[in-house]
């Protein structure tokens, strides 16, 4: 067997969980930029978090036979000084040309306030500017759905396809807006605020495999790098068939992100 | 019915036997957390609104309807159209919507 982990942030996890990854079946990761667990006094501080993306992870994930890939931004969480974000924003292209660089991402909102939603729409211009797929970040519990709309308003208001762009963390009260408007979605199998692999293969049941993964989005936080397997075998166990499996798991994210010509494994 | 009607590859007893005993003790664990804020002494007099917001929730679980893990997520959901300019100052989100107290904004 072998799956794919399209998002999760490596830079916060130790060597052995590529180890544990590799073992359990991963052959590529793909991380976006994120929010440290605290906010960078720095543009500076964003190229170094830059480089080592596109630098050093790959080669530590190569130790383990995974490739690795991965997304550039600033989060939302560090977006709301709009000042502070165009500094960040500006040191992005020349990262782009990177061979590991699939896009933007992962943008959005957090608290879904007008700061934030400048600089949103700024990177979505950015994309847009670069031809570069996007991965998008949605709010956390009672500010997701409001986020979510505020967010595809914005991405429909660009000219970039729906079907370039990923909408992240979605739940059983999202799922459906997302796909009815033509964007890819995610879901993101992290405890407590966001999914459990139950429920994820019960969002599969009610709405189907067609542009949808599932990811671990391991971080810092509480989370577990090998939630995708565990979803595999959730759906395992249910009787669902290993086409479907692997479709959810590999072959959904290998087509939305072969999308970019620079994601192979 | 529904079109996501028999989507589940298992039959329903298939799926109690599996997943029977993991939801009995999820559903324990709920009474036990209630149980937990009888015994604590409230800060105020007025209810929390996230306890508030779990007992309306708790409430859809047995109402017979299907679509509950939406229509509870919709619950706790923020349906406001107003955007604040920044986010300074404000807390995380804590998972249900705390209500606007007037001539608070």
């Amino acid at each position: 067997m072998r799956y794919i982990d399209p998002h999760i942030h490596m830079v916060s996890r130790t060597t052995d969980d590529y180890q544990r990854m590799a073992m359990s079946g991963c052959v590529a990761v793909t991380e976006p930029a994120f929010w440290a667990g605290f906010d960078r006094s720095s543009a500076q501080g964003f190229f170094d978090y830059f480089r080592q993306l596109t630098e050093y992870e790959p080669r530590r994930a190569a130790v383990f036979g995974i490739k690795h890939f991965t997304w550039l931004c600033i989060n939302p969480k560090e977006a709301d000084d709009p000042g502070f974000a165009r500094e960040v924003v500006a040191i992005i292209p020349e990262f782009l040309k990177c061979d590991t660089v699939l896009g933007i991402g992962e943008i959005g909102l957090n608290k879904n306030t007008k700061n934030e939603l400048i600089i949103l729409e700024e990177q979505i211009a950015l994309a847009e500017k670069h031809n570069q797929l996007v991965l998008v970040h949605t709010p956390h519990l009672e500010d997701k759905r409001k986020g979510t709309r505020l967010i595809m308003d914005a991405l429909s208001a660009s000219r970039i396809d729906p079907g370039r762009i990923l909408i992240d963390h979605i739940e059983e009260h999202t799922v459906a807006e997302v796909l009815d408007r033509g964007f890819w979605a995610g879901m993101t199998l992290y405890p407590d605020t966001k999914m459990t692999p139950q429920r994820a293969a019960d969002v599969i049941e009610m709405f189907g495999s067609e542009r949808i993964w599932m990811n671990s989005a391991g971080d810092w936080g509480c989370s577990d790098p090998l939630a995708v397997p565990k979803a595999r075998l959730e759906l395992a166990r249910r009787g669902h068939p290993m086409t479907l499996i692997d479709k959810v798991t590999f072959d959904n994210p290998q087509t939305f992100l072969s999308q970019s010509g620079r994601f192979r494994i | 019915m529904s079109e996501v009607t028999f989507t589940c590859p298992q039959t329903r007893e298939q799926a109690l036997t599996m997943y029977f005993l993991e939801h009995r003790a999820k559903l324990l664990d709920v009474a036990a957390f209630l149980d937990r804020l009888d015994r604590a002494k409230p800060a105020s007099d007025a209810v929390d609104f996230r306890q508030a917001a779990l007992n309306d929730a708790a409430r859809i679980l047995t109402d017979g309807k299907s679509n509950r893990a939406a229509r509870i997520l919709s619950l706790l959901s923020d349906d406001s159209t107003e955007l604040p300019q920044s986010a300074h100052g404000m807390k995380g989100a804590s998972g249900a919507v705390k209500p606007v107290v007037k001539g608070s904004r």
